[in-house]
Formats: structure tokens, sequence, C-alpha cells
């Protein structure tokens, strides 16, 4: 209880009263017992609940939308979502919530009242508080109602780590969490698997049969912390991560809309394989891709980071006007900045106030005035693989390689006169409400006459504010995101969401821990800050990463979405992680960076049978070798029709930016890696290498499991695949055309010597192994 | 069931109960495993997933729905709004009154003219509940369904260009990534087929200008993956990757199939996670799935009258026909949601060469598909849409002679008409004005139609809400949406 209460105190407390908050917070910092301040009685006989984490969320999902932030949705002139609204008098007179006077509060009344006509929420909203959440109301108004700012808006602070805790700090906060809950956490996972699962986090392939057995051979203490710093100087780190940025970029290969042209913006794609690979710091990763055109005497290589706005999907269908899509691209810029940096869903602020968080439509069309300035046109029946602003430039990765057309962003002499647009229809302009650029109030205000703000208020500007330690956000939505790659969710599960009807996190002082850490540096001033592989190191390294993923009895009754981390999540594989692995095995990955996007296998027909005519990308032309087994974030990326076999698994469209991908699990994706050709070429060579490296059936089936799954088949499983292999041996031995036809699949050849029989009954096992639930999953 | 399906089920639920007895699944919950014992259940063969709890609201009037998109923005002028006197209209200008402050596309806001163009085609009253339905003689087979159809010639929209314009009628919203109203209805009301998709796409081509299709057009938007729609399409593989490789027999399928499922099974017991099961159900669903398709296309089974009755392109895979009876085949094996889309009513240059060709394809087939359904007892459960994006212009696009006109995309009004399951048979909805520019009576919006069919469904679409970044969005949006109530049976 006690340990619970002062929890409480170290996070919500400081947001709870201001300055006496403060103090409470800095005697906390210096381990005096606060929790003598609050009534000793109460706390024995039911937990203090804390506003943001137990009682916001009810309000702002039931009650917000009539009372809260937005005035003109606002009814009975009554607000919940501050103090003073509540604790005043409504327009009908009585007072919603009068702190410790459960009875005395109309609140309570309401919530409970079976009278239609002052039953809260009314009946045609289709909302009903449940017997616990209208207790938790209770409780909440008993112990004195207090309330608090929410707390995403509210600056991280480091925390303090619970005493006497060994490893971590991530271990200390998970295993406090888990503790309070009675729960232990996992034993470590075996080395294989260790070693399989943090390849793939960090760099998206399986490790080799050699990398296996280095790490499963390596008798020395810090094995693991070596095979962490080895993947991490990989150049797959940078392409594995640069795949979760291409999501939340909406980047693709086409336009999309009517016509969906060819575009070429790849070699931005290149740039941002290399700034992870380079460990680009966060804040210079953000800057550049915001304002990379501003920053004085930018260079060439300075402005291509800025495609990252100009991603967004492009028109061309004739009849279309320029100020409607010109104001779609500016609001789609916005929408992406929000949703990827702030983690704040900004989309409804086009249209009128935000009905739950502190956001205004002002707010919406002061920050597209950022992006509303630049020197594009709009390109309709334009059939150019770039649109102005565009720079020409040879990718990072292939300096002597062909130059392509990028667009870019390009300041306008002078700032576009921005208005609050009536509905957020691009012709409705509000004359009366004019708007300049700002970040939205509720973060703090703009930077002109601040430190940092020594230019014109521009992208730049807004850059440095973003990056500055006075957003809140910024550190935490990254770190969040990243461990969501890793975990499978995050600390706060709703990624795209911290505002108030986001979710509260899981462990709030983590998320701040990582969220500081991560934008200051190591605390022994080491350096580090902004540094993504640090943050990476520092998370699988982790004793709570290297857990066991094995389900137990007592964490799936208690925990049974492991929010808590009682074992390491089995998560599927993505879809480019899929369809590589497979290359991987098969030994046909290449491993040339960057460059054009490819054509690998896909049906006949997709693409004409959904085209519209005046496209040039009506047709698909299958690529040859090498660009058939490239990673598949080299994927020719088109729009309207997103290659099949990342589709399939869940891949977003990349039409708007996307910072979460589901999990899945469909008979559509069995029958893809089942029988897409991809996946049949890839299990006859590995059938073929598997042949070719050993001759003992034991031995070649313990090599071909390991490279698909990482563990060693057992005498059981070994049973199974040996008699399925023998039974289909003998019915290709049988019918020597059909095992010439299965290995008609595919182009690149298999060698002759091998029995065509044999080898067809392998790649039929080969296709087996690389479909099990273990090759598909992470364990 | 099939002798191995079977075998396999009652295999895997010894496995199960042998596990759970030992101790090794006794904490498994999730719904893998609900799923994998459901299928042993009595009638489990009709049943597949399950819908949201608490769905739907209320009894439904229809149980799938069949949903005819034609692509492009038909003329209603030519088609079903049937407007007589504008034939002395002819090259007279548009009065400015009437137009308002419309935009117009930047394909004629540079003519200098907005000349009446009536229409060049007859048109003929069928008999209905009401005083007779006038129908274009280019629709004559679907006017004589007319006392089946519920004609609503009040259609409007804010989109007057086609991507945005089919997003909106197709997802509730212009701009792409909400999801499709199939994949709502796969998402609220689950799957009745255990071996075929939910929510199933098929598209055919027309003849004249093609727009492009999207793929999220039939997305799942914020909602699980695995309810945006299947597309079927009229190549050897009707679904992508469906076919098992040349060389490969369906026994080696089978065998390579339970070689999986009995490592996953192995895989189960060790690592107790009920994912593992889920996943051999989707498998051995591929392989069902893989069973139905060829049944489902094969025609064999169809008496030559039924053939004849949709018309000779039913035997060529990939036509409109042959889509149509190929709904008709799946909304009897339960599939929730069947869009077909017809390619190439996009009519600026020419409605009269363009527009014949494009009715020729889908006259007798769509008139067919009802006349089917309601001889198999069918239509009275399934729900019947044929709409577009927008409707076109009444003034002429470029020249303009009484046997040559083209018209340009026009949002203010626009014909679809429903029939089956939950409408009125045999009536029409709302009026346009004396040009067919402006709605003059009751008129009806995307939001207000998606509505109306989730109505039919059983679901009260205010409440038929989905909470993604924070937000309950709703297929209907947000402005007040209604159920139009004056055409419900």
């Amino acid at each position: 209880m006690t340990k619970r209460l002062l929890k409480s105190l170290t996070w919500d407390s400081p947001r709870c009263f201001s300055l006496l908050g403060r103090r409470i917070w800095l005697a906390w910092m210096l381990g005096i017992a606060a929790w003598s301040l609050l009534d000793p009685a109460a706390a024995a006989k039911e937990p203090v609940l804390g506003f943001n984490r137990d009682i916001r969320p009810i309000l702002s999902d039931k009650c917000f939308a009539c009372h809260g932030f937005d005035a003109k949705q606002r009814q009975s002139e009554l607000r919940l979502d501050v103090a003073e609204g509540a604790f005043g008098a409504a327009g009908s007179g009585a007072v919603a919530v009068k702190p410790g006077d459960v009875d005395g509060s109309e609140i309570w009344r309401r919530i409970n009242s079976d009278d239609p006509g002052t039953q809260m929420p009314p009946p045609d909203s289709h909302k009903r508080l449940t017997a616990q959440e209208k207790e938790t109301i209770r409780q909440w108004i008993q112990q004195g109602a207090r309330y608090q700012r929410h707390w995403a808006f509210e600056p991280p602070l480091r925390p303090v780590v619970p005493v006497g805790s060994a490893g971590s700090v991530i271990d200390a906060l998970v295993r406090d969490r888990l503790g309070e809950e009675g729960l232990e956490p996992s034993p470590a996972a075996d080395r294989a698997t260790l070693l399989r699962r943090v390849t793939f986090d960090l760099t998206g392939l399986p490790p080799t049969l050699e990398e296996l057995d280095d790490y499963l051979d390596d008798p020395s203490p810090d094995a693991f912390e070596r095979q962490v710093e080895r993947l991490l100087a990989s150049s797959r780190y940078g392409e594995r991560m640069a795949v979760f940025w291409l999501d939340a970029s909406r980047y693709g290969d086409t336009n999309g809309y009517l016509h969906d042209l060819l575009r070429s913006g790849w070699p931005w794609r290149d740039w941002v394989i290399c700034a992870f690979n380079d460990d680009l710091p966060f804040d210079q990763f953000v800057l550049r891709q915001l304002a990379g055109d501003l920053i004085p005497a930018a260079s060439p290589e300075d402005v291509l980071p800025t495609a990252f706005c100009r991603n967004h999907l492009i028109t061309t269908e004739g009849g279309t006007l320029a100020a409607e899509y010109l104001n779609e691209y500016a609001a789609d810029r916005v929408q992406t900045v929000a949703t990827a940096f702030l983690g704040l869903s900004f989309n409804c602020c086009r249209c009128h106030d935000h009905k739950f968080d502190p956001l205004t439509q002002e707010d919406f069309y002061s920050l597209q005035a950022y992006f509303n300035s630049i020197t594009e046109k709009h390109s309709e029946n334009d059939q150019s693989v770039a649109y102005p602003p565009w720079i020409e430039i040879a990718s990072r990765l292939l300096p002597e390689g062909e130059k392509a057309k990028v667009m870019v962003m390009q300041e306008a002499p002078a700032p576009t006169p921005t208005f609050v647009l009536k509905r957020g229809q691009y012709d409705q302009v509000d004359k009366d409400r004019p708007v300049t650029r700002r970040p939205p109030l509720v973060l703090g205000p703009s930077l002109v006459g601040l430190q940092e703000g020594d230019g014109p208020e521009n992208r730049l500007a807004l850059a440095r504010w973003l990056v500055s330690p006075r957003n809140p956000l910024l550190a935490r939505v990254t770190v969040n995101r990243f461990w969501q790659r890793i975990f499978g969710i995050g600390l706060v599960r709703t990624v795209d969401d911290f505002g108030v009807q986001g979710e509260y996190p899981s462990h709030p002082e983590l998320l701040d821990y990582l969220a500081c850490v991560f934008r200051d540096g190591n605390a022994g001033g080491e350096g580090n800050a902004w540094s993504t592989k640090n943050l990476h190191r520092r998370i699988v390294i982790s004793a709570t990463y290297r857990q066991s993923s094995n389900a137990r009895a007592e964490l799936a009754a208690r925990d049974p979405e492991n929010r808590l981390l009682g074992r390491f999540p089995r998560q599927r594989l993505t879809a480019e992680e899929i369809r590589d692995q497979a290359l991987v095995v098969a030994g046909l990955l290449s491993t040339r960076l960057g460059g054009p996007p490819v054509h690998p296998y896909q049906p006949d027909g997709l693409w004409e049978e959904r085209a519209n005519e005046g496209s040039n990308t009506k047709v698909f032309h299958r690529g040859e070798g090498e660009s058939l087994v490239r990673r598949s974030l080299y994927t020719f990326w088109k729009r309207t029709c997103p290659p099949p076999l990342m589709n399939v698994f869940d891949a977003p469209d990349r039409t708007s930016c996307a910072v979460r991908r589901m999990q899945t699990n469909t008979p559509l994706q069995a029958l893809a890696t089942l029988n897409a050709e991809q996946f049949l070429e890839c299990a006859k060579l590995l059938a073929a290498r598997t042949l070719r490296e050993t001759s003992a059936n034991r031995e070649r089936l313990d090599r071909l499991f390991r490279r698909a799954t990482g563990r060693y088949p057992d005498a059981a499983d070994l049973q199974a695949l040996e008699q399925g292999l023998g039974e289909l041996v003998a019915r290709y031995r049988a019918a020597p055309d059909d095992a010439q036809l299965l290995l008609s699949q595919g182009i690149v050849p298999v060698p002759a010597d091998l029995e065509k029989a044999e080898l067809a009954a392998w790649m039929l096992v080969a296709n087996a192994i690389l479909n099990l639930d273990e090759s598909l999953v992470r364990n | 069931m099939q002798p191995l399906i079977e075998y396999w089920f009652n295999l895997n639920r010894r496995q199960l109960l042998r596990s759970a007895a030992a101790g090794g699944l006794a904490f498994l919950g999730g719904t893998a495993l609900q799923q994998l014992l459901a299928a042993d259940q009595p009638g489990a063969a009709s049943g597949g997933r399950p819908g949201l709890p608490g769905l739907p609201h209320f009894a439904p009037k229809a149980r799938r729905v069949i949903y005819l998109y034609m692509e492009g923005a038909p003329s209603q002028l030519d088609t079903w709004d049937y407007k007589p006197n504008l034939a002395e209209k002819f090259d007279v200008d548009l009065p400015p009154s009437v137009r308002g402050t419309q935009r117009l596309t930047g394909m004629t806001s540079g003519q200098a003219r907005l000349p009446i163009a009536p229409t060049m085609f007859n048109f003929t009253r069928h008999p209905n509940a009401e005083n007779g339905l006038w129908v274009s003689d280019l629709l004559k087979r679907t006017g004589a369904m007319a006392h089946e159809l519920c004609l609503v010639r009040s259609m409007t929209t804010e989109q007057i260009n086609h991507g945005p314009g089919i997003t909106f009628m197709q997802t509730g919203h212009q701009i792409p990534g909400r999801p499709a109203v199939g994949a709502w209805l796969s998402y609220g009301l689950g799957s009745e087929s255990h071996d075929l998709p939910s929510f199933v796409v098929m598209i055919s081509q027309g003849r004249g200008q093609m727009q492009a299709l999207f793929s999220h057009l039939w997305g799942a938007g914020f909602l699980p993956g695995e309810h945006q729609g299947v597309q079927f399409r009229a190549a050897s593989d009707p679904v992508l990757f469906l076919n098992d490789p040349p060389g490969m027999r369906r026994d080696d399928r089978r065998k390579v199939l339970d070689l999986i499922g009995e490592l996953n099974r192995r895989q189960a017991d060790r690592n107790g996670d009920s994912e593992v099961l889920a996943r051999i159900a989707q498998y051995e669903m591929a392989y069902r799935l893989q069973a139905s398709v060829p049944e489902l296309t094969d025609f064999g089974s169809e008496t030559e009258d039924t053939l004849d009755l949709y018309g000779p392109d039913v035997r060529k895979p990939g036509t409109f026909a042959y889509n149509c009876l190929l709904a008709r085949r799946m909304a009897e094996r339960g599939v929730r949601f069947i869009q077909l889309y017809h390619r190439g009513w996009d009519h600026h240059g020419s409605v009269p060469r363009d527009l014949p060709l494009q009715c020729e394809d889908v006259d007798q087939a769509q008139a067919a598909l009802l006349a089917d359904l309601r001889r198999r007892g069918l239509l009275d459960e399934t729900l019947v849409v044929w709409g577009s994006e927008f409707g076109r212009t009444v003034y002429c696009q470029g020249n303009l002679t009484r046997m040559q006109y083209g018209r340009d995309h026009h949002p203010r009004c626009f014909s679809v008409w429903l029939a089956g399951g939950g409408i009125q048979r045999g009536i029409s909805f709302g009026q346009t004005d004396e040009f067919s520019y402006n709605v003059a009576e009751n008129p009806v919006n995307a939001h207000d139609l998606h509505a109306t069919m989730l109505h039919c469904l059983g679901i009260d679409h205010q409440r038929f809400t989905h909470k993604s970044q924070g937000l309950d969005f709703r297929l209907s949006g947000v402005e007040p949406a209604r159920v139009l109530q004056e055409i419900l049976a």
C-alpha cells in the first residue's frame, strides 16, 4: 500500500498542486517521507486515486464531449476538464463536484439517476458509466477531488530508482511494478532464442548458422553485449530502422490518387538509412527533415532530408483545383508532424476545436502556417517524376550512381497569409480569424524572443522548439515508439495519441526515464544525447528484454496482455522480416545498400486491372537477377496497389502517417508463405544448399531447422520431419514429372547434379519449416 | 465436412483435451481456442467467426450486402432521372440561378457557355408499387425489375473528383485511410462462412475511360487487417496465392499442412501460447479456402436457364455478368459483403457513344441477379445497392449536338437504387429540380446511405463505433446522419 502511494506521489503529485507540489517533489527527491502530507486514515482504507491515471480516462470518454475543452459543444456552461469548472456553479446553479462531499456533488446524483431528463451521460449519447467507474468517481470525490494537468503536457522528469535494485534502471522499474502485483519476472531465454530475437530487433534479419554458433560457443561473460555491439555496427541496422520511419513518413514510389504516377524520392530513403547507421542524433534527424532547407548556407545534402515533408500523396487528376489540394498537402504535413513528433491526433482540429484535448482549430492552422508557404504549384495533368521545389541529387549510398529528382522544401519569399478554414473547407476562409505561426498553445509559447528563437518564426524555429526540452512530447513519443517496436505494445499503448484520450502509461516512471536519458544522454556526462543506438543498446541488454517468452499460468491470469512484462512477448515477424528471412536462409539475400526501388515477383495483372489509363505505373515489369532478392524495404511501393506480400502481412498502405502496425493472422497470409513464387523459390534454394552442405539427413534437418527457427529440432520434431521427408521422396521418385514441375518455381537455377525427386521433397520440407509458427514469430 | 478435415479437427480436439488434462494448456484462453472448439460444434459448417458482442443491435432484415458500384459516375440524366421537359431546352444556357455557387471542375470552368444537353435516349415507364418508374431504354431489363427497386434520385455529395468521391462513398471520408463499409460489417457482424472471407471485392473492366481503383477502397483502415476486402480476380489464382504450385497435388498439400500442424502443436505445448493454435486454425482455413473456391467458381452446377438469364458474358471470367453470378453464389455461401466494381463510366467526351456500351455490360446481368435472388428466396435477406460517387452535369462538356454531347462531374445530385432485405419494393425517393441539377426534395448523402444500410443489417449506426487515436469513429461520420425511414420495408 505504502509503495503504491509513493508511486502515485512520484508521478502525480507535482502536477497536483503546482508550487506546493514542486516542494513535495523536491522533498521526495531528497528522500524525505512525503506521505505524511496525505491523510493516512484515507490511505489505509482505499488506494489514493490519481486524476490522470484513474479519473481523466473516465471523464474524457464519457463527459468531455459536452463538458470539456470545446467551448462550442459545451452544455450548461459546465466543463469538467479543469477544477475551476467542476467546482464552480454550472448553468443550472448546481455544483458538479464538491471535494469531499459526495452527496453534495451534482455529478454523483446525475450519473446515478434513472430519470432520462437528468441522467448523465444522457441516453442519446449511448454512453454509460459502469458500476466500477461510478465507484471510482465516488472515491475520488471523497478523497478531495484533486485535479492534475494532463501528464503528457508536463515535462518528463527523471524518476528516482527504487532502492536496492540491481541491474539496469529499466529492470528496476519493471520489477518494482511486477512486485506490486506479487509477480516475478521470467528467467532468461536460451541463447539461440535470444540471438534470433536481438538480431531481428536490431537488423530485421535472422542470425546465420555461423553467427549462432559463434555466440553459443562464446564463454565470455559479455558474450551477449558483444553480439549487440556487432549488430548495432552492422549497416543492416539502418535498413531495419528505416522501415518504420518510411511508415511514419508515408513514403511511396508513386504519387497515389488517380494517376498514381511514378516519383523518384528514393535518395531520401537512403538518407534515412545512413542517418540511422551513422547514429545521427535524433534531434538533428528531426530538425533536418523539417527544416534542412532553412539551415544557413544549406547544401543540397542539407535540403534532401526535407523530402520528408513532401512524401504525401499528390494528385494530378484533371479538373482538380490548386487551392484545394495545396491546402490538403499542407494539412497532411501538419497531421504527420503532429502524429510522428507530438503523438497527437490533430486532424479533427481542421474542422473544429478538439473535443477532448486542449487543442483548438487556431492551433491547427497556426501549425499549418509553417508548412503552406513553399514554392510548390498544383500538378494537374503533369507527368513529371517530381514537382517543384525539387533538387537533383545522388544517393549518399551510391555517390557515383544516377541522380534522381527529389521533391523537397523551399520557403516562398513571403509567408502565405493563413486563416482558419470553416469546417476545414479550403474555400471557406474565415477572414475574421487570421493566424500566425506558433506551436499549439497548450505545449508552450512560440520561440520568438526566446533564446532558441533568434531567427524568423519559420519551420526551423518550429523544429528547434520541437527538439528543445520545452517540448514535453518529442522524447516521450519517440522512445515509446521504439519501445513498441521491440515489445509489441508501447509503454503508452496509444502511440499515436498522448492526448487525454490516450492511454495512461503502464510504467510512467520508465517512460520518463527513457525519455530523459534519450534526450539528455547518460547521467555521467558520457554524451550520447539523442542517440538512437544508445537507446536500443540500453533496452536490449536489460534483463527485461532477455526474458523467456514462454507463457506462465500466473501471468496469463493476472496480466493476460503482458503489459507488466513478466515475460518477453512473442510477436509475429513483420512483412519485411518474413520475406527477408526467407531470402537469408535460402542464401539469396542481396546485401547491396540503397538505390532505386526494385520489382520482385508479384502475380500478373495486379497493377493493370486497377490502374488509370493515363498512369505511367499501369504496367508491372518484373525485375531480373539481383533485383528479385533485395531487402523488402527496396521493393517498389505503388500506393494504389502496394506490394501484395507486404500488404497481406499488415504493412500500412503508406497513404498517411502510420506509427503502428497491426498484427493479424489470416488464411491469406498462410497462402502467401505457402504458395507465393518468391517463397517457393527460397524453399527450393534452401533445400539445395542444405543438400550440398552435408550428407546425413539428420544433420541436414538440423541445419535447415536452425536456419529458420534458431533452435535445434528435438527428437520428436526430427521424427516427424524424417517421416514426412521419406514419404515425399517416395512420392516424387514415383512421379519425376511432378518433381520437375515443382522445381520450375522461380528463375534462380539450382545445381544440376542434385537428384530432382529428392530436391523436390526437401523443397516441400523447407517450405513447411518456413511456415512453422516458430519461423514466423520472434520468441 | 470433408473426411480429412473432420479427421484433423477431431485430432486437434483430442490433442487439446489431452494437453489440457495434462495441465500444459490449462490456462489457455483467448479466441483461438474458442474458435477451434467452435468448429466442432453442431452447425459449425455454416458458422464462421463471431462479430462484436451486442451486435446486431436489433433484428436484422438483411444478412448480407451485394454492392454494385459503377465506377466513374454514370449520367443520371440518361439513365434514372427522367426529365422530359428538358428536350425543349436543347442548347439553352443553364440559368445561373440554378447553378448558384456550385464550383465547376477545371474541365468545364473554362467553357464560355454551359448549354443544356437533353438526353438523346428514350425512356419507358415500368410498373412498380407507385405509378410506374421511368427508366432509360439503355437499362430496359433493369427497368423491368422496377417492382423490386427503391430508386433514390436525390443522392448528393461534396466531392467533385473521382479519387475523393469514391473514397467518400466507400469509407465515409474523402481522405484515404478509413475502413470500407464492407470492413465495418465484417468487423461488426463477423463471418457466416466457414471457408470464405467475409468481405469480397470483384472488379470488371468497362469500355469507357477507366479511373483508378485503390486498395484503400476495400481497406480495413484502423480496424484489424483481417477485415479488409479480399479481391477475387479473373485469374488462374482467383485469390492471391490460392493455388498450390504445379507438381503439388492436393494430398501433398495435406501432408505438408499435417507436418506444419504437428510441429506447431508441439510448439504450443512448449510455450503455452494460444496464438500458435490460432495460426494452426488459419492454415486450416487456407486449406478449406483452396477447396471451396474452385467449387465456388465452377458454374457447372448452374442450369442453362440460369446462365442464359445472366447473358452470354456470364461464361467469361472477369466480366460484370460473371461477377454477378459469382456474387449470388457467394451470397448462398455466407459471404457478408460482396463488392462489385464495374469500371468505365466517366463520360466526359461522348455520352451517346460510350454510355450504351457500359449499360450493355451491366443491364441484363444486374436484372438477372435480382430475379435470381428473388426466385431462390434470397432477395429478402440480401440488400442490393447500386451506385456511384457522383452524377454528371446537365450542361454539355465540349461540343453539343442532338446526337453528341459530353457531361462533366456533378456532385449535387445523382441516382442510386437499393433492393431486397429491409427496403420497400417498387418505390422511389427524393426529387431533383427540373434540370436534374439540385436536389429538390429529401437530400441523401453517403452517411445517410451508410446509416440505412447498417440499419437493414440490424445495426444502429450511432452506436457502432471504433476507437482510434482517442476518437470514437463511426462509419456514418460526425455530422448527423439519418436512417431513411421512409424507404424501409
